[in-house]
This record gives C-alpha cells, sequence and structure tokens, in this order.
C-alpha cells in the first residue's frame, strides 16, 4: 500500500507559530475597522429614507453613523501605527522588509506566484511560512491605500475638529480640488477595500484547499503545518531560524523503514 | 466718479482718510460706527475690534488700488457695487483709491492706460492689486486682450510691484467656468501664474458683497494679510462649510433628507443633501452672512448648494446628485459604477479561478503520497513514524 516510502519522509508536517498574537489581533480589528467604514461610509455617501415625517429634534441617526465612521478611522489609524511598529519588533514574517521585493530571492518568489497560484502554468510547490512575496506586496500596496484613506478621511473631518491629528492632513486639501473632489476619491478608494476583501479571502480559501497548510485556521490560532523538509532553493530564507516546535516533544527521530 | 479721473485725483486722495471722505459725503458718525461694528463682526473681531476699524478708518491713508478684469463675467464687481450696505458700495467707489479699473474707468484708451502705468509706478510696492477673472495662456494668450496686451503680460507687470493680490471670485482663484473641462483656453488661476506674492483668495461666484468689504477693511485695518486657510481663503469667512452654518443642519443629522423638489420632505424643509446640496463640501459665509442684505441665501429658497466658492465646482457635478461623476470615465460614471463594475468583474474572475483550479491542480489537492492519512490503518506504524517527526 504504501509505495511512496521514500517521499513519506519528506512530508512529515511540523507547527510552525507564524502569527504572533499581536499580529492577529491586528488582522481582527483592521477588519472590523474596515467593515464598519465601509458600512457606516456607504450610508454617509447614499443615506436611506428611514425615518421621513418625523421632527428632527427627535432623532440623531445620521449624526450617530457619521460619529461611528470617525470613531472607528481613529481606531484603524492606531491599529495601523501599532502594525508599522510590530514589523520592526515582531518576529520574522511580520517583519518590514518583507513588504517590498527588493531582494533578488523576493523578486523571484513574486514570479514564481505569478505562475504557480495565479496563472496555474506550473504546480511547482511553493512554500512560504508567512505569507508568499507577492502578498507581502499586495499588503505594501494595501498599505498605501491605508494611508490615503486616513489621510483623505482626516483632511476632510479637520474642519469639523480641534483636535491637531485631522490638522496634519489639510494640505490634501489642495491636490484633490478641495472637499469634493478629495470626497470623490476617498469614496472609490473604499472600493479598493471591498475588491481586496473579495480577492484576499478567495485567495485565503484556494491556499488552504490546495496546500493543506491551515492558512485558513492560521489567523486564528498562529500556526501553520509546514513540511518538514526544507524545499531547494526558497526553504532557506523561508525558514532559517524559525522557532520549530514538533509535537509531541519528546517524540525521538525514527527511521520510516 | 470724478475721484476716478486721472492727474488730480492723485494727489487729493494722498492727504484724505477714509473717515474725513465719508463724512464729506454727508455720512453721520454714527453711521460710521455703525458700519465699523459691523464689519467686525463679520470678519469674526471681538468688541475690541470696532475701534480698531474704526481708527484705522479715521487716521490711515486710502490705500491704492489697481482693479483688473479678465475673463469673468463681471459678477463680483456686481455683487460688490449692489451690496445692500451703502458703504459697503463706497469702499469700492472712494474709500480706496480705486486708481484704474476698466468697467469703472471714465477714461478710456490710452489715457486709461496711462492711469495704470502712472499708479504702478508712483506707488510701486504699495498698491493692492485686485484681480477679477482668469488668465488664458493658450496660443499666447490671444484669449483676453486689453489694449493690445494679454491678460498674461499684463497681470505679470502689474503684480510685479504690488504689496498684496486680492484674487476675487472663483475664476481668478481657480478658473470657474473657463477652466471647466476641457479649458480650451487653458484659463489659469491668478496663484499659478505670480509666485513669491501674498495672494488672498476671495472665493466664490460671486464672492458675498460683505465679505469682499471685510477683507478689504482687514487689509486697511491691521495693514496686513489676514489668516488664510491651506486654500489662501480668509479664515474669517471660509472657515467653516456652508453645511456647519446650515439651519437645515439638523435635519441633516437627524437622517432627514429630501428624496425630491416636489415630496413632503422638501415642504418641510429636510436637508438637501441627497438633492446633490455641496454644502458639506463648500466654505463660505452663505449661512450666516447670507445674500441680498442678509434676506436669504440658496438652500433657503429651497435649492441645494452647488458649491461655487470651491475650485472645479463646475467639473464635479451633475449639481442634483449627491456623488459626482468620475473623471476619466464619461458623464454619469460614479465612483460606485466603476466599483461596481470592477467587483463583479473580481467575483467572476475568482470564480473562474476557483474552477480552473480544480482542473489544473487535481493532482496537488487532497492527500498527497505519503501522507499518514493515506496510508491507511493497515500501515498505522508509519504513520505514526510519521507523525513522529521523520527527519531525512
Amino acid at each position: 500500500m504504501n509505495t511512496h516510502a521514500p517521499s513519506a519522509a519528506s512530508s512529515a508536517y511540523q507547527r510552525i507559530y507564524v502569527w504572533e498574537l499581536p499580529v492577529r489581533f491586528y488582522h481582527w480589528l483592521n477588519a472590523l475597522c474596515i467593515l464598519v467604514l465601509t458600512a457606516t461610509g456607504f450610508l454617509i455617501a447614499n443615506p436611506p429614507a428611514i425615518n421621513t415625517a418625523s421632527e428632527a429634534s427627535f432623532s440623531y441617526w445620521f449624526g450617530l453613523n457619521r460619529f461611528i465612521h470617525f470613531a472607528a478611522a481613529y481606531v484603524f489609524v492606531f491599529n495601523f501605527a501599532f502594525r508599522i511598529y510590530w514589523g520592526f519588533v515582531g518576529n520574522k514574517y511580520a517583519n518590514w522588509k518583507n513588504f517590498l521585493p527588493l531582494r533578488w530571492a523576493q523578486a523571484k518568489e513574486v514570479a514564481s506566484v505569478l505562475r504557480v497560484d495565479i496563472l496555474q502554468s506550473s504546480n511547482k510547490p511553493l512554500v512560504a511560512a508567512g505569507h508568499n512575496a507577492l502578498a507581502y506586496l499586495t499588503y505594501f500596496v494595501m498599505f498605501l491605500v491605508f494611508v490615503f484613506q486616513v489621510a483623505s478621511g482626516f483632511a476632510m473631518y479637520a474642519n469639523m475638529s480641534n483636535a491637531w491629528f485631522p490638522q496634519l492632513f489639510t494640505w490634501m486639501l489642495p491636490i484633490f480640488g478641495g472637499d469634493a473632489g478629495l470626497r470623490q476619491w476617498h469614496h472609490l478608494a473604499t472600493w479598493f477595500f471591498i475588491i481586496f476583501t473579495i480577492i484576499h479571502v478567495y485567495l485565503v480559501f484556494y491556499h488552504d484547499y490546495v496546500e493543506g497548510h491551515g492558512v485558513l485556521s492560521s489567523m486564528a490560532g498562529g500556526w501553520k503545518f509546514l513540511p518538514k523538509k526544507q524545499p531547494a532553493g526558497e526553504g532557506k530564507s523561508l525558514f532559517s531560524g524559525a522557532p520549530v516546535t514538533t509535537k509531541p516533544a519528546g517524540a525521538s527521530p525514527r527511521s520510516p523503514s | 466718479m470724478d475721484t476716478l479721473i486721472p492727474s488730480t485725483s492723485v494727489d487729493s486722495r494722498d492727504s484724505t482718510t477714509v473717515y474725513e471722505q465719508l463724512t464729506s459725503r454727508g455720512v453721520s458718525r454714527r453711521d460710521f460706527l455703525k458700519f465699523c461694528g459691523w464689519m467686525s463682526a463679520c470678519m469674526g473681531l471681538g468688541s475690541e475690534g470696532v475701534a480698531q476699524v474704526a481708527q484705522a478708518l479715521e487716521t490711515k491713508k486710502r490705500i491704492p488700488v489697481v482693479w483688473l478684469h479678465f475673463q469673468e463675467c463681471t459678477c463680483c464687481s456686481e455683487s460688490f457695487l449692489r451690496s445692500s450696505h451703502p458703504i459697503v458700495a463706497d469702499i469700492l467707489l472712494d474709500k480706496i483709491s480705486l486708481d484704474y479699473t476698466e468697467t469703472l474707468l471714465a477714461a478710456s484708451g490710452h489715457q486709461a492706460e496711462s492711469v495704470l502705468h502712472q499708479t504702478i509706478t508712483k506707488y510701486k510696492g504699495e498698491y493692492l492689486l485686485c484681480v477679477e477673472g482668469s488668465v488664458p495662456t493658450a496660443a499666447e494668450g490671444v484669449y483676453c486682450c486689453i489694449g493690445g496686451r494679454s491678460a498674461t503680460d499684463i497681470i505679470q507687470e502689474v503684480a510685479a510691484g504690488a504689496k498684496a493680490i486680492i484674487a476675487w471670485g472663483n475664476c481668478a482663484c481657480s478658473g470657474c467656468v473657463q477652466a471647466a473641462k476641457p479649458n480650451p483656453t487653458s484659463a489659469t488661476p491668478i496663484s499659478k501664474i505670480i509666485t513669491g506674492k501674498p495672494i488672498v483668495h476671495v472665493q466664490g461666484c460671486p464672492p458675498i458683497a460683505e465679505v469682499m468689504a471685510g477683507v478689504l477693511v482687514h487689509l486697511l485695518t491691521f495693514d496686513r494679510i489676514p489668516q488664510l486657510d491651506a486654500l489662501g481663503r480668509p479664515k474669517a469667512f471660509y472657515s467653516r462649510r456652508v453645511h456647519d452654518t446650515c439651519y437645515r443642519r439638523p435635519n441633516y443629522d437627524a437622517g432627514l433628507f429630501v428624496e425630491s423638489f416636489d415630496d413632503e420632505n422638501a415642504r418641510k424643509g429636510y436637508c438637501l443633501y441627497k438633492m446633490g446640496c455641496r454644502g458639506p463640501t463648500t466654505y463660505n459665509s452663505c449661512g450666516t452672512i447670507r445674500w441680498n442684505g442678509g434676506v436669504s441665501f440658496p438652500i433657503q429658497s429651497g435649492h441645494g448648494c452647488i458649491g461655487c466658492s470651491e475650485s472645479s465646482f463646475w467639473d464635479n457635478g451633475p449639481f442634483y446628485e449627491r456623488l459626482g461623476s468620475f473623471p476619466g470615465f464619461g458623464i454619469e460614471t460614479t465612483a460606485d459604477k466603476i466599483g461596481l463594475v470592477v467587483g463583479a468583474a473580481t467575483v467572476v474572475g475568482a470564480a473562474g479561478h476557483a474552477v480552473l483550479t480544480n482542473v489544473r491542480k487535481h493532482h496537488e489537492i487532497g492527500e498527497q503520497p505519503g501522507e499518514s492519512a493515506a496510508n491507511g490503518p493497515s500501515t498505522s506504524a508509519g504513520g505514526s513514524s510519521n507523525q513522529g517527526g521523520t527527519e531525512s
């Protein structure tokens, strides 16, 4: 039955702690913020006629909706700032250096991810303990959109606030032709998050389904299941120094044959 | 209008103050002080500001002013002249030394041009330059020529010796309708042509007369540029959105909106937000100072704000839609339409990719050779050895 004895050794799995608790916390708080900001944002853009023929003094739902949008924006900003900080002090999978493919190995990985996962012109197995290089690059682009959304949002908010933080972004207004122009771009950028989420969720399912490394659950528990043998070439940069924890811990290495 | 005739007027003006001019025209001290109080209230000064304004108008010499007209409709001048307060129009006609302005100048031809030349040489570095209208730069400026010279030439020459520049109205501040797409004459706002001079943007199409007067009185009183916002507009008049000072604002916060111009909500005076009102993105004093002597303003008469004091307000249309059309995608294409199309394409793409995955990655999906589950119960020994973490 076991006709693959030599390869059995190579597909032994180990658990690797990839996403630390702060990273997971950031991820889900960020997701929640984006959900709330998108929902309240669309309500601000096009409020439904849910209460008519009443007196204004008895109702404040639209004001409340806007308050939630602004409050969530602050949470979003500080959460994002925290993630940047964690890019300097967190583990190597969270490190800021991963996000730009400046090294040749990273650039090559971007190309091979495109071939294997997106175009599917190759079936060469790719193993990435953290994100793959293309995913990191995508998140870098996403961070740029974060910065734009924060800057444009707070620029529009600045005149409603006496706080110093929103005033930092008023320089955005002349560039985009005042509030009206900036509002347009702020609204359009919201769609980036929606489209990003579609692709992001699809690809998580894709990787979980095709590779079986537990990507989907890794953002809950932090662990991934990865083949023990280092894949040629890429393995070195991805695995060296990884905190290896095998289970059961006391088991001694044994030969399969 | 006699003060506008050259040579005699220029000299007599040097020695008179605003107050002397006013009283000689029969304005009582009481009316003068009322005007000072009203102006300082408009400028947002405290009660002590009244005395400052009064003192300045009583003691300071009038400022020489050159008022240029380029690509515009003169609605700024009209707004100023038709102010309900008599002293406001007087400021323009008498109180400032309006040495040159095409619209009101009695002189014409070479005589008029010589006044301009005389003023900018005699008061070099002292005169105030007011500009109404944008400057066309396409085809070497042929789209706007005065006295055989292009607007570009004139503005460069006159601005060089100006103490400060006031850009009246949307044309001078951001090009207004002639700079709307496709902007065939390359209508350009003053701030993009002149650098190195303080420029006050008095936005609006037209600006409110009291705002224009307020800016001039401020310059006269304090002899310096008023505090400006990021877009160069005086904060005293443009720091708040029409939305923030709108008397319909409580309806907005309560979520009470006009859904169409003839519905019950419109009759009740609900918020015009969904009718495309630009109040939330427009900075102006319409909600407080209002128009025609404080009688009304657009929203009070049931029509949304069109945002005439914001740059490119013509291109941020349509006026009756909340979400404007997006540049580069044709008329009526909003951010939502673009987003929906791209979003739908993404879903279709992901679905197609999922199908492709099942075809192309057929062998990678599921149990892999050598994995413990594939070995079945009969080879449990081999399975446990895998779990134990075999090393090669």
